[in-house]
């Protein structure tokens, strides 16, 4: 399985094809995304890819993770991922990763925070049906209605689904297509919406449910400018 | 200009660059010219109407078109940019007041005319 790749979720636009189809998709930027460390089996117990994006600015940065840093002599970023690769699937430490590490046709899972909706109800929070609105209800059309039994069990079970907070939760939507990749502007277009806000991060991944397309480049979609440089 | 109204500009110039818009505004009588497939084949369709109303919003802008069909009102909106209008015809400007023509969903026969751009006949307005 390759690295995945984090992206910042521009927003949704749409598409119309050479063939005349309506496309909405949602537009996620790579910009600036470096190799900035490597975990291995023999010095962490497991192997992966640590992964910056953006930039932020030096004197903003702690000194331990600018010594972390200039260990990889990069320019300290304004995230840090990981990603758990197998060893054969590491990436060298300061190599740039480009848009084109994904395919256009090809399927992602991408994983992002949801909007945050606050205190909700059980309508909205568990699709709840709620109370009818005429035969003699009152004031509680949206109410959850029963939460249990009677005197045996004489208490509610955990986990009963009730109203309370909704949103900002980790959530992956899989199987999600690629329509097409702009190398140069750094922009994957993504068919469909991703959870988040416009501005977050994303995590975006192969999907593990489909099968990878042959024309991805392994172990990852390197820019040619940063590969010479390394070579 | 944030990335994602770049990204909808620069869109919007590619299909310009394929299809021109001609100008035009609601009470303009149009024909649009529709892609339709059957099958393997394709052809295109006019479909001839008022325009009674415009959404201007970039690369989501559409248009309405709105006919009587066999003594039934039909109305059709179609996107502005969207590669399935081959072309669109000005067949007739018309002179209205109002920028969204509802009230003709309203309206019969002579009632439901529009009256020329142009013509300087102040009894036979837009709004009769």
């Amino acid at each position: 399985m390759r690295s995945g790749l984090v992206a910042v979720k521009v927003g949704m636009t749409r598409i119309f094809t050479p063939e005349g189809v309506h496309v909405p998709v949602t537009v996620l930027q790579v910009d600036g995304v470096q190799v900035v460390a490597q975990r291995t089996q023999e010095k962490d117990g497991y192997s992966a890819v640590q992964l910056g994006i953006g930039t932020r600015k030096t004197k903003r940065t702690n000194k331990a993770l600018r010594g972390h840093y200039a260990k990889a002599k990069i320019e300290p970023k304004r995230k840090l991922v990981e990603f758990r690769v197998p060893a054969d699937k590491l990436i060298d430490v300061g190599a740039e990763l480009s848009a084109a590490h994904f395919v256009a046709g090809q399927f992602v899972d991408v994983t992002g925070t949801t909007v945050g909706k606050g205190f909700q109800g059980v309508m909205k929070r568990w699709n709840f049906a709620g109370l009818e609105a005429s035969h003699g209800v009152s004031v509680s059309h949206r109410s959850p209605g029963s939460t249990g039994q009677r005197q045996d069990p004489g208490r509610v079970f955990k986990g009963k689904k009730m109203a309370g907070h909704l949103g900002t939760e980790r959530v992956t939507t899989q199987n999600l297509k690629v329509v097409s990749v702009d190398e140069a502007k750094g922009f994957i277009f993504i068919r469909g919406a991703v959870p988040g806000n416009p501005g977050g991060y994303v995590f975006v991944r192969d999907a593990v449910k489909k099968k990878l397309p042959k024309e991805v480049p392994q172990p990852a979609g390197v820019k040619a400018a940063a590969a010479k440089a390394e070579g | 200009m944030n990335t994602l109204q770049k990204i909808e500009q620069d869109h919007l110039n590619e299909l310009v660059a394929k299809r021109a818009v001609p100008e035009f505004s609601p009470g303009d009588t149009l024909r649009v010219h529709v892609k339709v497939v059957e099958g393997q084949r394709e052809r295109t369709q006019a479909y001839e109407g008022i325009c009674i109303a415009r959404k201007n919003s970039g690369v989501n802008s559409a248009f309405t078109v709105r006919k009587i069909s066999f003594g039934e009102g039909v109305e059709r909106v179609f996107p502005l940019y969207g590669p399935i209008v081959d072309k669109i015809e000005v067949v007739r400007r018309g002179r209205v007041r109002r920028a969204k023509l509802y009230y003709l969903r309203d309206r019969r026969g002579r009632s439901a005319r529009i009256a020329e751009e142009g013509m300087n006949n102040a009894n036979d307005g837009a709004k009769e």
